[in-house]
């Protein structure tokens, strides 16, 4: 029954028994996708092509940070020597500010994933001020604890940044605790419940552990990142003896890596560029590292929770 | 002998439905018999095949989906493809408009040809295809425009641009939409009811005058009174298009299809395969197949 | 047994339903978690609330001398106490404008490429590298900025600019050392790229596969796809995203720091050298004493830089959040 309604008459528009070749204006269509499909691609092997530059561009001045010689010596002068005071420097920061800043982050994600129910205004509000924190630039960050401890104290530290460098580690790690904990199935809490285990008990004996590799992920991350911040430590470390031997926390500045080669671009002095530019290249290295390695852990546990 | 009764090939039988003499293969068991029908035929009255299906199979990855298939789809005819759940029936669909191409690991083998082309050539351009294939699906997808933009987005793309309006207003009403909406063209499609959907996306799907629709479950996730009113409209578009409909609700099959391949799960190796196709009243009121006569009574309970 | 969720149980106080005893010893443990915990969560709420606090504490000097002119005055004397945040706010802006120029398109192209377009080999190797480059330091990133770009951008890229776009005042002459608003414009666009490009392929990947296929069933190429579901859906957050970055940008400091030059005043080219709100404060805080015009002045720049970002972070998440079109079509599409 074909009333005047229905779409047309028996004519289509083209002849459905034609090759199956574009017709009409799908070949200038086709072109045009194409071409989106090459400007997008272009996009993204520009981004790769910066990154190799700039690797490159670090790696080839300094490689030669990989000598026994350079990570273990102190630096003599100028421009002699190796980079080990900055690496135990900021080694001991990074530690020390993961020392706070681990338990509390996990702590914060267990709250969120644990105990806050997920409308609540309070659980909503500390998201927010997570995110916001993670947000600051750190720069911020470093004038807080100048007015907090810098000021007070009357010197800048070690221990200074290290609280510094706390607080830029505390809100990552906060967000990815709570994400690793959120995705440990429900089932889990339920079963140990229905066992009579305290919550308490469940979330340290079961919960916790299962989360562990994803939470040890996270913590690597952000100390990794913490390792190269720079802002934070310039008004909180930022004065340090560069040859100093002695190594102390809580006296005066310590050297680090970030500083040493943040005062390399500034005083343009270029014998001392080359040890900065080792230490560059150690900093980068370490950090590309710990990212490639958290990946593969990443997807392997993801390989072994659900595959495809 | 000759008589219409006795005819066993997968490709005729019935009344009214002519066939043109061949070889047709039935694979209704592990070894396939081969069954020659022979019969005269009225030329006038040769029914146009528009895909010529011959031997097609599907896998994904090291798993067979769906068995080695032969059979035929008639121009301006219903065809619906019934079965229980998870016999390949949307696999098979999908691959009448290459849209399992998105999915990695899928694999066509054997034949499919459209109006004479084979449908996985290498030159064969898929939205060419898709443009003389439509397709509605099971759940209802109106984009998350207006009514009107909904369904002229597609003819804009196309270039079917003369006489936007009345091109709307014509799939609208052969969707049997139009009285329903024609004062809101230009509120959202969201806002429609779950019925007033489908119809809208059958509509989007027809403005674009496809030569087949093939249409998933189209009316599975409605309410009874939508699904009749999209039945009906089943029955007023095979004028125009050729159909292929696939559907679990074998009461909705007999009275929309001209034609039904029943398809199954092979018990031993879990692979969809076809197990008769013919004319509905064969298929429903004197299959040939056990499992067909099974499959088809215990649906009446 | 209760059937009730765990959570809820768990809030409903008193006893377990379950009927077992607990130990009342062990119901401590819990509450201790619970404290120790919530304690947890209070100490972020504690640093914002804290760093304002500092801020405008030690920023008393300037905010009582000078008030809100000081958002206007462009003059940075600091040998004739003469402060004012215009020209580091002008700065701040046009070097975030830079960036977002370069960024945004590039990594909203990146994001398309990710999600739609690259074969899936190609995305698993891709995508982790535009991550990379994320991970990049700002103290190396500047410190190369300063050796390799800046000497690239003043021997090529400045003559380039200044010969074919020169009529335009943004490119006037080159300036000899490359350390300028333009070189840290490139700087940031390095930084903001790989943040826009995750977060824009994250993005398309929520696009129901549903909408998708529907588009591609309609016989449209993948670009009318794209231009007809997939931006129209998520553009909201592809604005946030865009937004995040930009704010990433506003708060760079030691990458601008070493490569804008530290100049003074408003330019109108971009190969002059510059200043932001960030690079002021690094460049010349550790000249200042405490409680000083100065210092406090250097204070007031990070508060209004504080406020810049705390606005753009709230904003980043209003956008997402009021106009999820993903949330809002799967509700409406349950049939």
């Amino acid at each position: 029954m074909s009333d005047g309604t229905l779409m047309g008459t028996d004519e289509l528009p083209y002849d459905p028994t034609s090759p199956l070749t574009p017709t009409g204006n799908l070949r200038r269509r086709m072109i045009f996708s194409r071409a989106v499909s090459v400007a997008a691609s272009m996009a993204a092997y520009i981004a790769i092509a910066v990154l190799i530059v700039v690797v490159w561009g670090v790696a080839s001045r300094g490689a030669h940070a990989l000598r026994l010689n350079f990570l273990i010596h102190n630096p003599e002068g100028l421009a002699e020597g190796g980079i080990a005071n900055a690496l135990i420097g900021t080694a001991l920061m990074v530690l020390f500010g993961a020392l706070i800043a681990v338990p509390i982050g996990v702590l914060t994600g267990i709250y969120l994933s644990e105990f806050a129910s997920k409308k609540s205004r309070v659980a909503n509000g500390l998201k927010l001020a997570l995110d916001l924190l993670q947000g600051l630039p750190t720069i911020v960050v470093g004038l807080f604890i100048f007015g907090l401890i810098v000021i007070p104290q009357h010197k800048e530290s070690g221990f200074a940044g290290a609280i510094a460098l706390a607080i830029v580690m505390l809100p990552l790690i906060a967000r990815s605790s709570q994400e690793v904990l959120l995705t440990v199935p429900g089932a889990l809490r339920e079963g140990a419940d229905a066992l009579g285990v305290n919550r308490w008990r469940t979330v340290l004996g079961v919960i916790l552990p299962s989360a562990m590799s994803g939470i040890a992920t996270g913590v690597i991350l952000s100390t990794a990142r913490a390792a190269g911040e720079t802002a934070p430590l310039l008004f909180c470390d930022g004065i340090f003896n560069p040859n100093a031997t002695e190594l102390n926390l809580f006296g005066h500045g310590v050297p680090n890596i970030p500083l040493l080669i943040l005062t390399a671009s500034d005083l343009a002095i270029p014998e001392a560029f080359a040890r900065a530019w080792g230490a560059a290249f150690v900093l980068l290295l370490g950090i590309l590292l710990a990212n490639i390695a958290t990946r593969i852990v990443l997807n392997r546990s993801l390989k072994k929770r659900g595959g495809a | 002998m000759n008589n219409s009764r006795d005819r066993t090939s997968a490709d005729g039988g019935g009344d009214g439905v002519p066939t043109v003499a061949g070889r047709v293969r039935l694979r209704t068991e592990p070894g396939a018999q081969v069954r020659t029908v022979h019969e005269t035929v009225a030329p006038d009255t040769v029914r146009q095949s528009v895909f010529d299906i011959n031997d097609m199979g599907v896998q994904y990855g090291s798993k067979t989906a769906l068995a080695h298939t032969t059979m035929k789809i008639y121009r301006h005819l219903v065809t619906a493809i019934i079965g229980p759940s998870g016999c390949g029936k949307s696999t098979f669909l999908r691959s009448l408009n290459r849209m399992n191409d998105s999915i990695d690991s899928f694999r066509l083998l054997g034949q499919v040809l459209y109006n004479g082309h084979d449908l996985y050539a290498p030159g064969v351009n898929r939205v060419e295809v898709r443009r003389r294939i439509g397709m509605v699906f099971q759940k209802p997808n109106p984009f998350p425009k207006s009514i009107y933009d909904n369904v002229a987005w597609a003819p804009r793309n196309i270039g079917l641009t003369a006489d936007l309006d009345a091109r709307v207003e014509r799939a609208l009403r052969s969707a049997a939409l139009w009285d329903e909406v024609k004062d809101r063209l230009r509120t959202s499609a969201m806002a429609l009811s779950g019925g007033q959907q489908q119809r809208l996306c059958i509509a989007r799907a027809i403005a674009v005058e496809p030569d087949v629709l093939l249409l998933d479950e189209p009316a599975s996730a409605l309410d009874p009174v939508s699904t009749a009113a999209i039945e009906d409209l089943i029955g007023t578009l095979k004028n125009r298009y050729t159909i292929v409909i696939v559907t679990h609700n074998m009461q909705q099959a007999a009275r929309v299809a001209d034609r039904a391949a029943f398809f199954s799960l092979d018990r031993t190796d879990l692979v969809g395969t076809l197990i008769e196709y013919g004319d509905i009243k064969t298929i429903f009121g004197n299959p040939r197949d056990q499992r067909t006569r099974d499959y088809v009574t215990g649906q009446f309970g | 047994m209760s059937t009730r969720p765990f959570a809820q149980r768990y809030f409903g106080r008193g006893h377990s339903s379950s009927g077992t005893r607990r130990n009342p010893v062990t119901k401590t443990g819990d509450s201790v978690l619970r404290g120790l915990s919530t304690a947890a969560g209070l100490v972020a709420v504690l640093v914002l609330v804290g760093v304002i606090y500092q801020l405008v504490d030690n920023g008393q000097p300037a905010l009582s001398r000078f008030g809100l002119g000081f958002l206007g005055h462009t003059t940075w004397q600091p040998n004739f106490k003469q402060f004012g945040a215009g020209a580091l706010i002008f700065g701040t802006a046009v070097t975030s404008a830079i960036a977002g120029f370069i960024a945004a398109p590039l990594g909203i192209g990146i994001g398309l490429y990710l999600s739609m377009m690259a074969p899936r080999g190609v995305r698993r190797i891709v995508g982790p590298l535009v991550e990379m480059l994320a991970a990049i330091p700002s103290v190396i990133l500047g410190f190369w900025g300063v050796l390799v770009l800046a000497p690239f951008v003043t021997k090529h890229l400045e003559p380039w600019l200044h010969n074919t776009l020169g009529f335009i005042p943004i490119f006037g002459a080159p300036q000899s050392t490359g350390l300028s608003v333009l070189t840290a414009g490139l700087i940031l666009a390095i930084m903001v790229l790989p943040i826009i490009a995750s977060l824009s392929r994250d993005l398309f990947l929520t696009v129901p596969s549903e909408l998708t296929q529907g588009a591609e069933a309609l016989g449209a190429t993948r670009w009318e796809v794209i231009r007809g579901v997939v931006l129209p859906t998520t553009l909201s957050g592809v604005a946030a995203s865009v937004v995040l970055g930009m704010g990433r940008a506003l708060g760079e400091a030691i990458a601008v720091a070493q490569v804008i030059g530290d100049g003074n005043g408003i330019h109108t080219s971009v190969f002059d050298p510059g200043a932001t709100l960030t690079s002021r404060i690094a460049l010349q805080f550790p000249e200042t004493t405490p409680h000083t015009l100065y210092s406090g002045s250097l204070f007031y720049l990070a508060l209004i830089l504080l406020v810049i970002n705390l606005a753009t972070t709230l904003l980043a998440r209003g956008i997402a959040r009021r106009f999820d079109v993903e949330r809002s079509y799967a509700k409406a599409v349950a049939v």
